[in-house]
């Protein structure tokens, strides 16, 4: 290399970064709002601001605008540091940025209008579809080009997560958004039935697979130890829990199509795929934990470290929770109710959004220039709300689902069922109230970082930073 | 019934399964062998500070991990899932499904069987066919005839005293059995200022307000352009066709001037779906003795 570039770019770490939070706020109140609409229905106005058309707003947001740009802002930190090296890709780069924030807002326009393909979270459009590939391809450029002009020999266990969340999620966009386009607006999948269904979720479960777990691992895996001060417990786990992760998530999708028409010999597969996941997960969870061992008093007082390690716990919890979920006769109780709901609600609130805010709380003062957050106090209520917040709305919808689930399957001596829909729905409003408030909790933790984060702005200096050469004995 | 097109995708499958299965204990055996080196680093450091510790995995871990692979392979010799082997429980979806209904019917048929040898009026005077008929009710009929069988715009009230195909036990058994398809045809060919008069006649039959010149001319045109032939020469409608009786106060889409235009501009097409497959001569009984009773005194 020729040796000029010594600083980091992290413009574009800094751009992802703000984008993170204003993004977060946007997704979450969509989120607010769509909870409120199923406690008062009145909130429903017209078609544009309908449930409906929100609700995929919504998921869109949050995963793709808030957890991506995480994922872009945490990559990109990551890779330069760990590779010892600046950047590579030139105007890809900056293309990544407005390319993602141009998908976003067009997410952001066209759904409200109606426009969707109908696929659960690949709801966009073909036009935005190619505009996703071109931004993801130039990703996976600016991220592998960096890799490979690395001025160390191993690669840190980060980058193999954050190299799998990529290569992935390329693959599965192609193959689900494959569609025949009628007008600009309209197309038709290039799957039908049972075989769409498939494809459609062996999609959704290795979104949830690679974009919000495989990604967000290695986010853990550098800040983490970084911010513990210690080793990584085990690199041994490390390797056998990501080859056994990303290798048996590929198989779990069909779990999302228990007691339909696809194939029993599928749904089988699907299931017990799920619950071989449930130790490689576990992986992860047991290497960022026990990483703190030996520096456990550190919890104590520093919220950054709170975020993480409780975003473990309920990383944790979610992953034991869905491979049980997965068993056929547990998913006959909880498929269609709130409790599924609940369930990914742990992982995005609990520990997506959670290791996400931990993260940029760790990165904001560093890339403006400032020695810590403008308010440390401000850092630790955010994440007291945002804990009881979480906790709110999984307890509200176990319990909302169980109760569901329950009663629709509930029969009188006569074999009649022995409540209506409505019934159901109508027990349901007390813990749509809850849910929603946790909702409310959960975003005001939010605004509270806005605050925080552009009070640490405001006058700070935004340096490059030198590389810093490897380690002697390890170049 | 293979849900494959040749033996190949069979094989496929039972192949890819076990070896992927197989992988991951391979996985955790070869790796569980390395040497290691508790509370001391692999030696590398990344970005000043990060390193990892060779520490082996926790047992506890690497037992969990066996166990899910091992259930994985038992499972998948009791249950369907290795390609077109169908598992040693001989176990399907529709299979459970079939048991879990036919155990429930075989648990309720002597308590309809009771009500099925009773005459419809019969039951329909009894207390507890009625409570059952009003479950039976509320999970099949409610969704379109409404919680208090009021009906909704397209959907009849069965709370009255009106009947379109006829109000006996009997017609009432063979709407439930059969189900009912409902045909209004279009007649925007007649144009619309006869259209118009028509509907004021139509109004004016039910004593609602009208403008009497144009009414005076729709009667005329109600026998002429073939309204007669189906609700009658007085309008009184015909049973045996579904054809509503237009001289009442019961309107099934509405009876401002402007939907009675759009029904006889556009026709109307209504559908009772028919449930005697799904529900079976007993619970049918039921049902029509429990319909009779809404209406009965009115």
């Amino acid at each position: 290399m020729s040796g000029t570039q010594t600083t980091y770019n992290d413009k574009v770490v800094r751009q992802f970064a703000v984008m993170t939070v204003i993004w977060g706020i946007v997704g979450m109140l969509v989120g607010v709002i769509i909870a409120a609409q199923l406690v008062w229905p009145e909130l429903n106005f017209g078609p544009w601001l309908h449930f409906g058309r929100l609700r995929p707003l919504h998921t869109n947001a949050v995963i793709f605008a808030f957890g991506g740009c995480a994922l872009f802002a945490t990559s990109y930190w990551v890779v330069q540091r760990t590779c010892h090296t600046r950047l590579w890709g030139g105007p890809l780069i900056p293309f990544t940025f407005w390319g993602w924030q141009i998908i976003i807002l067009l997410a952001a326009i066209t759904l409200p209008l109606g426009i969707t393909s109908g696929k659960e979270y690949a709801e966009l459009e073909w036009p935005v579809d190619i505009l996703i590939t071109l931004v993801w391809v130039s990703y996976a450029l600016v991220f592998f080009g960096t890799i490979g002009k690395r001025t160390v020999s191993h690669i840190y266990v980060a980058n193999w997560f954050f190299g799998a969340f990529i290569i992935a999620v390329a693959l599965l966009h192609l193959v689900n958004s494959a569609a025949m386009p009628i007008t600009l607006t309209k197309s038709y999948s290039a799957y039908s039935g049972v075989q769409d269904a498939m494809i459609q979720w062996w999609y959704g479960h290795n979104a949830v697979g690679f974009f919000l777990t495989a990604g967000f691992l290695g986010m853990m895996y550098y800040f983490v130890p970084k911010q513990a001060g210690r080793p990584v417990y085990s690199y041994r786990l490390s390797v056998v829990h990501f080859w056994a992760l990303i290798f048996t998530y590929m198989w779990a999708g069909p779990h999302h199509l228990h007691y339909t028409a696809l194939p029993d010999w599928t749904q089988s597969v699907g299931m017990v795929f799920s619950l071989i996941l449930l130790a490689p997960s576990w992986g992860g969870m047991i290497n960022g934990i026990m990483t703190l061992s030996g520096a456990w008093h550190k919890l104590r007082d520093d919220p950054v470290l709170k975020f993480l390690i409780t975003s473990l716990s309920f990383y944790g919890m979610s992953t034991f929770e869905g491979p049980m979920m997965s068993i056929k006769t547990v998913n006959a109780l909880s498929h269609y109710t709130d409790w599924t709901v609940g369930h990914v609600h742990s992982g995005a609130l609990g520990w997506v959004a959670m290791v996400s805010i931990g993260s940029i709380y760790y990165l904001l003062p560093k890339l403006f220039g400032k020695k810590e957050m403008y308010s440390t106090g401000l850092v630790t209520t955010h994440f007291w709300i945002a804990t009881i917040g979480t906790v709110l709305y999984i307890a509200s919808m176990w319990i909302a689902g169980v109760m569901q689930g329950l009663m629709w399957r509930a029969v009188n001596a006569d074999g009649t069922l022995a409540y209506s829909f409505v019934e159901s729905v109508k027990g349901s409003y007390p813990f749509w109230a809850i849910r929603w408030l946790g909702g409310v909790l959960f975003l005001t933790g939010m605004l509270l970082m806005a605050y925080n984060m552009f009070k640490t702005i405001a006058g700070g200096k935004t340096e490059d930073m030198p590389v810093i050469a490897p380690a002697g004995h390890h170049a | 019934m293979s849900d494959f097109v040749s033996d190949f995708w069979n094989l496929y499958v039972i192949v890819i399964v076990l070896g992927s299965i197989l992988a991951c204990a391979v996985l955790l055996i070869v790796q569980g062998k390395a040497t290691f080196t508790p509370g001391k680093t692999m030696g590398h450091v990344w970005d000043e500070s990060l390193e990892e510790y060779n520490n082996p995995m926790p047992k506890w871990w690497s037992w969990l991990f066996v166990i899910t692979v091992i259930f994985a392979l038992v499972y998948l010799a009791l249950y369907p899932g290795l390609g077109n082997f169908k598992g040693m429980l001989g176990w399907t979806s529709v299979g459970q499904h079939k048991i879990e209904v036919d155990k429930m019917d075989a648990t309720v048929k002597p308590l309809f069987d009771k009500y099925l040898a009773m005459d419809v009026k019969a039951v329909a005077g009894d207390k507890q066919a009625m409570e059952m008929g009003k479950r039976l009710y509320l999970t099949y009929c409610m969704q379109c005839h409404g919680a208090d069988a009021r009906g909704a715009k397209g959907f009849p009230n069965l709370t009255d005293s009106d009947w379109l195909y006829g109000g006996e036990p009997e017609q009432i058994k063979e709407t439930i059995n059969n189900g009912r398809m409902g045909m209004m045809p279009a007649h925007a060919h007649l144009g619309a200022d006869t259209i118009k008069e028509l509907a004021n006649y139509v109004r004016s039959l039910s004593g609602l307000p009208n403008d009497s010149l144009l009414a005076a001319k729709g009667k005329e045109a109600f026998q002429t352009a073939g309204c007669s032939g189906c609700h009658g020469p007085e309008a009184t409608g015909m049973q045996a066709i579904g054809a509503p009786n237009l001289t009442d106060k019961v309107w099934l889409y509405g009876s401002s001037e402007a939907t009675i235009i759009q029904t006889i501009n556009n026709g109307r097409q209504n559908k009772m779906p028919a449930w005697k497959e799904f529900l079976g001569d007993a619970k049918v009984h039921l049902l029509s003795a429990y319909v009779t009773s809404l209406s009965q005194g009115k």
